[in-house]
């Protein structure tokens, strides 16, 4: 073993001295200062939301190399939070004990309330990247903010859209039904048509809304009542296996309505609808949040898609990966301004949010005083060879809409 | 009465007879038996999954496929009811409901554990069809299984009336001791029914996959439909399981249409409770 003496000089002595100085002086911030953000990720990967939430996971597990490449450092840890709040809330206790500094999730509204009130005891930030529920954000909670829209948000920018639509495509129509799941989501979407359609000056009138049990064997009796009302437009809110049956027994009963529009659900665009329904499937219509197609972090995270979940389909999945992506980048992006992950710190970074580049549609993620971004427009997605295809607005569209749909026949 | 509601009846008749054939499966187990198939539904969901794999793999119809399902599920319920069910017979209840429902669960967990929770569609080239007749549109899955119902419905009936294994099952049905005291094999003949109780409801699984998509998720609900519909019809009447399922889908259809859709199942709950009080044995059951 021998010594440097030359580099061992008075000079070298001092710095070290003064470093020293430094770190002893000033040790709470060179602790918080990680170069890496530890985010909890919760999501239900299994139980019956699994479906969804394994489509959000898989956007978690390619989303680190994708923030990397915009200079962002995350360490994720990944929990299942088995569709039930109560495995929720304990997860959550979990992740923060084992260090996590921020939480993201959870995809479905019971179980982000679950974690939420967990976060704000611990006062650890909650980026919540999926649900819907209004009172997330009015309930007072400090430490949550949510880039996602409330219920009411989401058919309020759902029916612009369809105005939006209806102008695009210069149809009249005159008459509409609204056919909706009675489970929680579909329950909620009714509430919001009920307050907004009326106010939202659409040029048709809603003869009727009709409740299904998404357990039904099938929806024949739905679509023949929906027959008998005769609408020209069919609004619905379902998921994919109801979706399924629904185009199913409106194909069998030759039923040919101008356009079947989504204000803002599930189901016209999953993998399981096209699979099922192939050349039938087109021309469907869901009004809803999207990823932009023309963003550059969006294309980022296609091509680490693509290379990272190779037997899933982006333009599919988009929707719930997007979400979680801009989730993680929402956090990552405070991280970054705050210098620090302590939680209050991290906190007031996020309340400060101006992020301009994100993956979905919509302008600068800003959140208000409760911790909700407002401004997350719909967008207008048609199933154009069985791929959901952003068709409005204009300025992000890669084509334009086609209704009325073209009729069923011939496409069998 | 209008002809959209003449459409609905329709319909409901012909799904109808689809439950019925599921449902005459439990009510032929329970008539000779006495014991109650908790796990029928389950049973009903694997035939599903039968008849989509046959489909998927060999490209065999559903309609087609229904011949070497009953007559697998024929095996499957002989070697079940020497095997397992025979040791519960006699014995209290309670003990064959949770045997029952214990196969049920394994069953269910099963199915998940392969298939997972995603519903499977079996997309027939006719899937979409239907037939215009007059003002009606009749789907071409419904005609086509609800007359594959009958057919079936009819041969088991032929069965038990004019074969001599049909009638001596039915002789174990009215008389147990006596027909034991005549010699014939009871053992042999209470597995022969559980197989065709099976049977009828490999037949029906396989008819129900052309109307609804395979789903771990419907094996509950189709045993509470089965329950339903044999107690409405008479447990332990092959016609009444006809009759009690051709009611469910008729009351389903028209309470669907003429109230509101989500509230179907409320229907066929009330006709339940509405025929438990006035005649409590079934509509064509024996009194009690």
């Amino acid at each position: 073993m021998s010594f440097n003496h030359h580099r061992f000089s008075r000079r070298n002595v001092l710095a070290g001295a003064a470093a020293g100085a430094v770190l002893l002086g000033a040790p709470a911030i060179v602790r918080a200062q990680a170069k890496s953000l530890k985010i909890a990720v919760l999501l239900p990967q299994s139980g019956y939301l699994a479906q969804a939430g394994q489509s959000c996971h898989r956007g978690a597990l390619v989303s680190p190399a994708v923030l990397a490449d915009f200079g962002h450092h995350v360490e994720l840890i990944h929990i299942d939070m088995e569709s039930n709040p109560d495995v929720a809330r304990t997860q959550t206790e979990r992740a923060i004990n084992e260090g996590a500094q921020c939480i993201v999730g959870a995809f479905d509204s019971a179980g982000t309330l679950a974690i939420a009130q967990v976060c704000e005891q611990r006062q650890v930030p909650l980026v919540i990247n999926i649900a819907a529920a209004p009172q997330l954000t009015e309930q007072g909670y400090k430490y949550l903010v949510r880039n996602f829209p409330t219920g009411g948000m989401l058919v309020k920018n759902g029916l612009h859209q369809i105005q939006a639509l209806i102008d695009a495509t210069k149809i009249t129509p005159k008459t509409a039904v609204f056919l909706h799941a009675n489970d929680n989501f579909g329950m909620a979407q009714r509430k919001g048509m009920d307050a907004v359609f009326p106010t939202a000056g659409l040029p048709f009138k809603l003869l009727e809304s009709i409740a299904y049990d998404p357990k039904a064997q099938d929806l024949s009796v739905e679509v023949t009542k929906i027959r008998g009302l005769n609408p020209d437009l069919l609004l619905v809110v379902t998921r994919a296996a109801d979706a399924i049956k629904l185009i199913r027994d409106t194909v069998r009963q030759k039923f040919q309505p101008m356009g079947i529009i989504s204000p803002g659900a599930p189901g016209l665009y999953d993998e399981e609808f096209y699979k099922a329904l192939g050349p039938l499937a087109d021309y469907h219509i869901d009004a809803l949040p999207w990823a932009n197609p023309k963003s550059k972090v969006t294309q980022a995270l296609e091509a680490a898609f693509k290379k990272g979940q190779p037997n899933y389909r982006f333009a599919v999945e988009c929707f719930n990966v997007g979400f979680t992506f801009d989730a993680l980048l929402i956090a990552a992006d405070a991280f970054k301004r705050a210098g620090t992950a302590s939680g209050p710190e991290l906190m007031k970074a996020l309340m400060a949010t101006d992020l301009a580049d994100h993956a979905m549609i919509g302008p600068p993620v800003k959140f208000d005083a409760k911790g909700q971004n407002v401004n997350i427009p719909s967008s207008c997605v048609q199933n154009r060879s069985q791929t959901p295809t952003v068709v409005l607005p204009a300025e992000v569209a890669t084509m334009t809409p086609v209704l009325p749909m073209p009729p069923w026949q011939g496409r069998t | 009465m209008t002809a959209i509601t003449l459409n609905v009846i329709v319909q409901g008749v012909l799904t109808g007879l689809v439950y019925g054939l599921m449902a005459l499966g439990l009510s032929v187990i329970f008539g000779v038996m006495r014991v109650v198939n908790f796990a029928h539904g389950e049973f009903t969901v694997v035939a599903m999954y039968a008849a989509f794999i046959l489909f998927e793999v060999l490209h065999v119809e559903p309609l087609i496929a229904l011949l070497p399902i009953a007559a697998a599920f024929f095996g499957i319920g002989y070697l079940l009811q020497r095997t397992l069910i025979t040791p519960f017979i006699g014995r209290a209840e309670h003990e064959q409901f949770i045997l029952l429902v214990g196969l049920a669960t394994v069953i269910v967990n099963g199915v998940l554990l392969i298939f997972g929770p995603d519903a499977r569609p079996i997309n027939l080239p006719y899937s979409f069809d239907s037939y215009a007749v007059g003002p009606l549109f009749i789907d071409k899955v419904r005609v086509l299984a609800a007359i594959a119902a009958l057919v079936a419905a009819s041969a088991l009936f032929l069965f038990f009336r004019y074969t001599r294994t049909g009638t001596a099952i039915r002789a174990c049905a009215d008389n147990l001791t006596g027909a034991a005291v005549v010699g014939l094999n009871v053992k042999q003949l209470y597995a022969v029914t559980f197989g065709l109780g099976l049977a009828c409801v490999g037949a029906a699984g396989s008819l129900m996959a052309t109307i609804a998509d395979a789903s771990p998720g419907l094996a509950q609900a189709y045993t509470l439909l089965a329950f339903t519909i044999v107690i409405i019809g008479g447990l332990g009447s092959m016609a009444g399981a006809l009759i009690g399922g051709v009611l469910i889908g008729v009351s389903e259809a028209l309470a669907g249409f003429y109230i509101q859709p989500s509230m179907k199942s409320m229907f066929s709950f009330a006709l339940l409770i509405i025929v438990l009080v006035l005649r409590p044995q079934g509509l064509m059951g024996r009194r009690l």
